[in-house]
């Protein structure tokens, strides 16, 4: 599985760090920082992150 | 698996209820029926970048609903979901198991998810005005944009979330704007006097006027004089002119189409704790129309019209309704106890909720203060039942705070375990 976020797109909202917290993070500057190949386990706990974008910038693939 | 499942909903509900369905193994048939004539879309961009994006303007309501920006993206796995658009459901035979569409035909099932959301309340107040609005739909939102040009006199009623944005775009767009409202505070019972207070100014510093603590009793133009001036007389006898009025009054849900069923019908569905209808079999709801006990904070059903409960009703209901047709599928473990989350984006200012607010007996203050540059530190109130934090809004301020706070909320109302759930047949 492979994450990928359009920093163009994202607008800090952070309900992403709400449903995959191992995954999704901001940073100390409060920049959005994420793990690009997380752990099968995560998988449900991704897409559901991507689901509640409220801008849709996050891309899940495989 | 065989058999059909018929989602009654074409938005954000049905969308996830479709794709969750899948997800938990639903291999038979799947047809979502939509009232409107578009694929999913997003609703938040209509009273914000949809009504200030001059580019709306060279485009149809079709074309805004397909924009990257609002359309919906859709999963893979639903990729043979049939998606009928344009085909209202006016009324459901629960017992039979068969719906009936605006034009008379009639659809089977095996089993239901009902995820027709809600509409927007309209001003209930005689008279007449040329150039009435609500903001719910790519069209509603299109149609009031081409009305908004400099200088055009826009009256909102109502101070809420949908009143307070459309507001701030209006104001973006030049326009000159009322916002008229019952209570002292725009977005009072969500942000308490504070933040409230500091909003109001926020939004009176850029020139909006506020006509609080007054409510619409009449509309005044007459439609057969069109050079009456149109606008609305207020309950203290003051009239004010408007060449476009906008009604952000709050919302309905639809249900009447499940009339007739023996189901409880007031204020949304009446559900359980896994979304269950309650009275009829093989029926869940999902997203702003379902009222449903969230016992991580009591056993009270409501509904909840905030972004994310339809992706996070639809998880359970589709395994609830899995588990109805197959009883070998797996339920979902542990109670469904969700942590309700909301922003709101008004010029640069970012509003994040989180929690129940509804449900709490004072707003405290929890961080900053309303001096100049809140903004930019950050206010944040805390909404309390008791001594327990049930909710917290943050306004401005860097992503940490918003993080800090919703970690507040979430370690003050912890999900129950499994078997700490009543029922709520016997607690509602």
């Amino acid at each position: 599985m492979r994450v990928t976020v359009d920093t163009a797109v994202c607008a800090d909202h952070g309900q992403c760090i709400f449903s995959a917290p191992e995954v999704f993070q901001f940073d100390p500057d409060g920049k959005l920082v994420w793990e690009t190949t997380p752990e099968e386990s995560q998988r449900e706990a991704v897409l559901e992150a991507a689901d509640v974008c409220p801008v849709q910038a996050i891309l899940v693939d495989g | 698996m065989r058999g059909r499942i018929v989602v009654v909903g074409g938005s954000l509900g049905g969308l996830r209820a479709a794709e969750q369905l899948r997800g938990a193994g639903w291999t038979g048939e799947l047809l979502v029926l939509g009232a409107e004539t578009h694929l999913p879309y997003q609703r938040p961009p209509l009273s914000k970048s949809v009504l200030t994006d001059p580019d709306v303007d060279a485009l149809s309501p079709a074309a805004v609903a397909g924009r990257p920006a609002v359309a919906l993206r859709r999963r893979a796995s639903t990729g043979d979901v049939t998606w009928r658009t344009a085909t209202p459901v006016v009324s459901a035979d629960l017992t039979g198991c068969v719906l009936t569409t605006a034009t008379g035909q009639r659809i089977g099932y095996d089993a239901l998810v009902v995820a027709t959301g809600i509409r927007p309340r309209r001003l209930d107040v005689p008279g007449f005005h040329p150039s009435r609005h609500v903001v719910r739909t790519v069209e509603d939102a299109t149609g009031l944009r081409r009305r908004l040009r400099p200088g055009t006199r826009v009256v909102i009623v109502g101070g809420g979330f949908i009143g307070c944005e459309v507001a701030a775009s209006a104001r973006t767009l030049g326009c000159r704007v009322t916002v008229v409202d019952p209570l002292p505070a725009p977005m009072l019972t969500q942000l308490g006097h504070t933040l409230a207070g500091a909003l109001q100014a926020a939004h009176e510093s850029r020139g909006v006027r506020f006509l609080l603590e007054r409510s619409v009793l009449a509309l005044t133009a007459e439609p057969s004089r069109w050079r009456t001036p149109a606008g609305v007389l207020l309950d203290d006898g003051e009239v004010v002119e408007a060449d476009v009025l906008v009604e952000a009054v709050g919302s309905v849900p639809n249900v009447e189409w499940l009339a007739g069923n023996g189901l409880d019908l007031t204020n949304g569905v009446l559900c359980d704790n896994d979304l269950r209808a309650l009275g009829a079999d093989r029926v869940v709801a999902v997203g702003d129309v379902a009222r449903f006990p969230n016992p991580r904070f009591d056993p009270v059903p409501r509904r909840v019209e905030h972004w994310c409960v339809p992706t996070d009703t639809a998880q359970r209901a589709a395994r609830t309704l899995l588990h109805t047709l197959h009883p070998g599928t797996p339920v979902a473990p542990g109670a469904f106890a969700p942590l309700p989350s909301f922003w709101s984006d008004q010029y640069h200012l970012r509003l994040q909720g989180f929690g129940a607010l509804s449900v709490a007996d004072r707003i405290e203050v929890l961080h900053g203060a309303a001096a100049p540059g809140w903004d930019r530190d950050g206010l944040v109130v805390g909404h309390y039942r008791g001594e327990r934090l049930v909710g917290a809004v943050v306004a401005g301020g860097p992503p940490a705070l918003r993080m800090r706070h919703q970690q507040l909320v979430q370690e003050a109302n912890p999900a129950p375990q499994a078997g700490e759930v009543a029922d709520v047949a016997e607690t509602a």
